[in-house]
């Protein structure tokens, strides 16, 4: 099993509806979060080129910041996803400074926090809450190892980049361009 | 809606008519549910509501953790309005409630108004207070003399007690503010209204043409739904607007047009469907009236004329006419919802309207659907008295056209002038922040300080509530019944509001106020009910449903009446106008002595060192209204001052420098703005969303967060026809220091 | 022109707008690592010299520093974690590719062996000591292990000073710190710092001179890993061309050239060699200087590195 998410930057307003309902399914507190969105321009005005993006833990394969990770707190679980174990962590940061996409921040209860791709609704058999919330359906997530799930069948269909991919860090995010 | 129409079928005219006005019959019709409830597992941690954070009015699903605290908000599967997705204002509504700074008791004022000084008070106390005030206004002046101002669910009951007590001004900004225009425009060229939701069919489109509308900024749910579902099959989409919205950038065509010269493009575009063939014949021949009288009035409008006055060049012109033939009849020249701009609004929504009945749109798959709604029972009540005037009577001979009452009229009325005596002395302000939603904050404060009795009702201590006699704090959607939703759509529906937890503080819902109030003024008989959950239980057994059924499905889908969401191929069709006819040529116009069809006026440029004012809304927040809520806050706490990088290098602008804006009138904005250096805007502009610059204290989230475009908007250019207010002609300019206040 | 623009969300401080994960702790810590490291490195090298006489302050009296520098510097430590109560959890298992792993078990490690160094050279320190009961039985055992001792010592001190570097240098996110050279930088920084320290505290004129030489000597090779560092970054991808820019131009280039490359390293360096020439210098001004150098050079690194960061 491989999870993996696709972001359509075509359909996608940058309405932030993925980060507050992140916000609320997973309590993170008021001032923090674990996804967020970008906006790039390209271009002088009249002729623009927009691409507008939701951004999180890439759930790389290979991580930087569970190699980093001094206690094992940091870890790889079901399907590839990035995991911290809180009563593990000792929040030294280290895995924060690894992140080249910044996807890790402190929690005020002093573990660190990140996108779990919502391991908890997915193993409910339920898409991660940004995904199921998106007003513009521009997220898809599955199994990549089942060629027959979304994801893969729009990985299959579109074009699509990953984030830093010079980075090295095979990130499992992906965006539809 | 009460004055929906629906096209008149002539082969079934008998029981057309039945179905017209949405009469009384409906507790008859018969009714086939939509879902069958046997499928739906019952789960006890989640109440049905429907949102209040905008009017797209979502049905969802509120979700409480196991200790019972209210937790997060997901869409219902089931309405057509979310398909079971909410935007994020709609997720963030747990914002709403758990904000510290909501109002927590009724507040009488002790100082003058605009102080924000005020002591706490019992619900009796204040409920004495406004209803003796409402008695003496209506013992000396008449009770026509009170006007209730609203935008929110609350102003049904509000609404129906000013009714009962004699008065029936009862306006919403959302008509003259907003989308007034477009309503008129339609009205009388299709004898019908675009209504909310839009009956855009945008779902089934092939062609979508955006005129400074910004859908995906303006996040109602189910537009931006079906444009992403539309860009994904490909649909090309047009978007007019000097400002690269992100509608634009997902668009085939962006035309970043000169501000204020809309008409003209769309004068050409028409100019170029009629002389070069591309309109929709049998369908213009059939159905449309003033045809040939049209193409004569734009003999002239060429897109090499239009070119002079857009700056859109003249291929660019009709390349776009071009997609939107091709696309003919499934494409949309989208109304747009915010029209109030520059005077003439009324006549572009009507360049709007025949565009899109030269192309054949209306009433077709993928143009403009025929929605349907569900008529709601009434509860009993004595008839309403027959109030002696109304807020017309201080505009003889103006706005003759206007569907709806005019709120900014009913400001415009409450000032006293040599001429006319006042003609209010209360207001019922309902969840509305009017000092940020009229333009021109001097002229709102006047009309307040004019007043006897202002009792303003909301869940947040909006600046409006700052000028209030008596604050009535309501509790939040997520603690209280209210209507049923019945709006229309492809399907007729309903959706239940129940709460989803007892109100925390001191709080009320309006319907308990109403009532209230009403005890106090000798109204009882048209309050004969015990709450909302009684009227409601009455009504959903009415319709075939049941308050069990509609708490564990939250919403009910209805099949339609008629196979009538399209009209079908060489229908014979009669339209609610004049003619009967699709009007190109406004008969209604022409009596009521308004250019039948559009002309172009040039509008005011701005002068040198000036930039034009746009505003704008962001998807994360709805006007003022969600500044304070604490997870949109976090998505986005403050607005920025867009400027074209040409401009911030002649005034030698950084990105973030803080700014303070001045209109052409001398009106500097209250607090300083960021500046967005951005290649997004036009270098004629400049681009500011809506909603910010809080001067009220008690919002600690959003005081001074910004700057306020209301404070900038000084002059308003009246729309002759219908009343709206224009509000795109103010120019600004930068200025590094506050306004220096002279020390009395 | 390209704009980026975070619409929403990325607010959580200390990680926008830019890292600022850590703070004066991590590089006040490492530090205290590389100095202990240097102080350790030249006590056991010159016990496995034979030449503990000759130079007598630096196996005996210097690294009495060392337990209280690295104590010092553990608690530095243990202030920049987020989660104290669970620092233990870094004893409960070993992760070869985690350099705050490596770091945590040499310094469990190192810690007590500096303090036995210090407990058998006591008597150097306070001539009248002595060891009661079973601890004096304990310390002669240790006497005769001394050379077994120094030899463990002189490779966990160069772990240590290597791993004061490389604990930045695997961050492959920080371009500025992603660089291999910053492992040898840190630990001759450290060595040098040691010999500093040893320059101090050495009463004999020649042991002093020697020190000096060897602090040259480490300086001319920091020089030359400093300028090797930075072809490096400028012959690189454009994110390390960036990071080098914090330095060469951008808001770094005053602080690091001056108060690293000038005071710390060039300024003690002439120093010294006009010491060498027989001019007379006070001693404690190049060790100082060298000293207040290392230190600034960690703080930079941290501080710009948490600022240099990949391109979208």
């Amino acid at each position: 099993m491989r999870y993996a998410m696709a972001i359509d930057t075509k359909k996608c307003v940058g309405c932030s509806d993925c980060v507050v309902a992140c916000q609320t399914e997973n309590h993170v507190p008021i001032g923090y979060c674990r996804d967020w969105v970008v906006e790039i321009l390209d271009g002088t005005y009249p002729q623009l080129e927009m691409e507008i993006r939701s951004e999180r833990c890439c759930h790389c394969e290979n991580a930087p910041c569970v190699r980093c990770c001094p206690t094992g707190a940091s870890h790889i679980s079901d399907g590839g996803t990035v995991l911290v174990k809180p009563h593990k962590c000792i929040g030294c940061g280290a895995c924060i400074a690894s992140c080249p996409y910044d996807a890790r921040y402190p929690h005020p209860d002093g573990h660190v926090d990140k996108c779990t791709f919502c391991l908890h609704r997915v193993q409910k058999g339920l898409q991660p809450a940004c995904v199921a919330a998106c007003p513009t359906k521009c997220m898809y997530f599955g199994d990549l190892d089942n060629p027959r799930s979304d994801i893969s069948m729009v990985l299959k269909k579109r074009k699509w980049k990953t984030l830093i991919p010079e980075a090295g860090t095979n990130p499992q995010l992906y965006y539809l361009i | 809606m009460t004055n929906r129409r629906q096209f008149i079928k002539i082969s079934s005219a008998g029981l057309g008519g039945l179905l017209l006005g949405g009469g009384m019959g409906a507790a008859n019709r018969l009714f086939v549910p939509g879902t069958n409830p046997e499928e739906l597992s019952v789960d006890l941690t989640r109440t049905p509501t429907y949102c209040e954070i905008c009017f797209w009015k979502c049905a969802g699903w509120v979700y409480k953790t196991p200790e019972g605290k209210i937790w997060k908000i997901i869409g219902n599967d089931d309405d057509q309005h979310s398909n079971g997705r909410f935007c994020p204002r709609g997720t963030g509504g747990v914002g709403m409630f758990y904000d510290e700074d909501r109002l927590k008791t009724p507040l009488i004022r002790t100082e003058e108004r605009g102080k924000q000084s005020f002591r706490e008070a019992s619900w009796e106390e204040a409920f004495d207070y406004i209803a003796g005030k409402m008695k003496k206004i209506a013992g000396e002046h008449g009770p026509e003399c009170i006007a209730l101002l609203t935008h929110g669910s609350g102003g049904e009951y509000f609404g129906h007690l000013l009714k009962a007590f004699g008065s029936n001004n009862i306006a919403a900004p959302s008509y003259s503010q907003c989308r007034g225009p477009r309503e008129v425009a339609f009205f009388s060229t299709f004898g019908e209204g675009v209504m909310s939701p839009e009956r855009t069919d945008i779902r089934d489109t092939k062609c979508l043409v955006l005129i400074g509308s910004h859908i995906g900024e303006n996040m109602h749910n189910g537009q931006v739904q079906e444009m992403s579902d539309a860009i994904d099959k490909g649909t090309s989409i047009i978007t007019v607007d000097p400002r690269f919205s992100v509608a634009a950038g997902k668009s085939k065509y962006w035309l970043p047009i000169k501000p204020s010269t809309d008409l003209a493009l769309l004068l050409a575009w028409i100019h170029v469907l009629i002389y070069e063939e591309k309109y929709d014949k049998p369908y213009v021949e059939k159905y449309t009236f003033g045809f040939e009288q049209l193409k004569e009035h734009v003999r002239n409008m060429t897109p090499e004329w239009a070119y002079g006055i857009t700056t859109i060049e003249p291929d660019l012109i009709r390349k776009s006419a071009y997609e939107m033939a091709n696309a003919a009849p499934a494409v949309i020249v989208h109304p747009g919802r915010h029209v109030t701009w520059y005077g003439d609004d009324t006549q572009r929504e009507r360049a709007i309207a025949i565009l899109n009945a030269l192309l054949g749109s209306w009433g077709r798959r993928g143009g403009y659907f025929n929605p349907e709604s569900v008529t709601i029972p009434k509860w009993p009540h004595p008839e309403y008295p027959t109030p002696n005037r109304s807020w017309k009577d201080a505009f003889p001979d103006k706005y003759t056209l206007a569907s709806s009452s005019l709120a900014s009229g009913i400001c415009d009325a409450t000032i006293p002038t040599v001429s006319e005596a006042c003609n209010f002395k209360g207001w019922i302000v309902n969840g509305t922040n009017l000092i940020h939603t009229f333009p021109d904050q001097k002229k709102t404060i006047e009309a307040i300080q004019n007043l006897e009795l202002m009792v303003v009702v909301d869940t947040m201590p909006m600046d409006i509530t700052g000028w209030a006699d008596v604050v009535l704090p309501e509790c939040t959607y997520l603690e209280r019944y209210d209507s049923l939703r019945h709006s229309p759509h492809r399907k007729p529906a309903i959706a239940l509001r129940m709460p989803a937890t007892e109100p925390l503080y001191d709080t009320k819902p309006a319907w308990w106020m109403a009532k209230e109030l009403a005890k106090r003024l000798g109204l009882e008989t048209f309050f004969t009910w015990k709450d909302q959950e009684e009227v409601i239980a009455w009504q959903l057994k009415q319709l075939d449903s049941s308050l069990d059924e509609m708490k564990r499905i939250g919403v009910k889908t209805y099949d339609r009446s008629w196979d009538d969401l399209y009209m079908t191929e060489g229908e014979e069709l009669e339209f609610l106008t004049n003619t009967g006819k699709i009007e190109l040529y406004s008969t209604e116009f022409q009596e009521a002595g308004f250019d039948p069809m559009p002309v172009f006026t040039a509008h005011e440029e701005p002068p040198e060192g000036y930039y034009r004012l746009i505003y704008g809304r962001a998807p994360m927040h709805t006007f003022s209204r969600t500044s304070n809520n604490p997870n949109l806050t976090d998505l986005m706490d403050e607005n920025k001052v867009w400027v074209n990088p040409k401009v911030a290098k002649i005034w030698g602008l950084e990105p973030d420098q803080l700014v303070y804006l001045e209109n052409q009138d001398g009106v500097r904005s209250k607090f300083p703005v960021k500046v967005r250096v951005t290649e997004r805007i036009r270098w004629d502009s400049v681009y500011i969303v809506h909603g910010f610059g809080n001067d009220n204290k008690k919002l600690r989230r959003s005081y001074g967060k910004g700057v306020s475009d209301a404070d900038l908007i000084t002059r308003v250019h009246i729309d002759p026809i219908m009343g709206g207010t224009g509000m795109r002609g103010n120019f600004i300019t930068f200025k590094f220091e506050p306004e220096q206040i002279p020390v009395s | 022109m390209n704009e980026v623009t975070i619409i929403s969300g990325r607010m959580n401080p200390r990680v926008d707008p830019h890292l600022e994960i850590w703070h004066w702790e991590i590089p006040f810590y490492l530090f205290m690592g590389g100095l202990a490291a240097g102080i350790l490195f030249f006590a056991a090298l010159y016990v496995l010299l034979n030449k503990e006489d000759k130079y007598g302050a630096a196996v005996k009296i210097t690294p009495h520093l060392a337990p209280f520098v690295l104590v010092v510097g553990l608690l530095a430590l243990l202030l920049d974690l987020n989660h104290k109560a669970y620092f233990w959890q870094l004893y409960t298992t070993i992760r070869l590719q985690s350099p705050m792993s490596w770091g945590a078990w040499v310094l469990m490690l190192i810690t007590p062996i500096s303090f036995i160094w210090s407990a058998i050279h006591i008597r150097t320190v306070f001539p009248n000591w002595e060891w009661k009961g079973i601890l004096k039985t304990i310390e002669a055992f240790l006497v005769k292990q001394k050379r077994a001792i120094a030899w463990i010592m002189l490779f966990s001190s160069v772990i240590l000073g290597i791993y004061t570097g490389i604990l930045f240098s695997a961050f492959n996110a920080r371009p500025l710190w992603n660089t291999s050279i910053l492992g040898p930088l840190f630990l001759i920084s450290g060595l040098s710092a040691g010999a500093a320290m040893n320059i101090i505290f050495s009463k004999d004129h020649a042991a002093r001179l020697t020190f000096s030489r060897i602090d040259l000597m480490l300086i001319s090779i920091e020089l030359f890993l400093i300028i090797h560092m930075f072809m490096g970054f400028l012959a690189s991808t454009q994110v390390q061309i960036d990071a080098a820019e914090l330095f060469l131009g951008g808001p770094y280039t005053a602080v690091f050239w001056v108060l690293v490359v000038g005071m710390g390293l060039i300024l003690p360096a002439i120093l010294e060699i006009l010491e060498l020439k027989k001019y007379k210098i006070p001693v404690f001004v190049p060790a100082g200087l060298v000293l207040i150098g290392g230190l600034m050079l960690r703080f930079i690194i941290a501080y710009a590195g948490q600022e240099s960061r990949w391109l979208y």
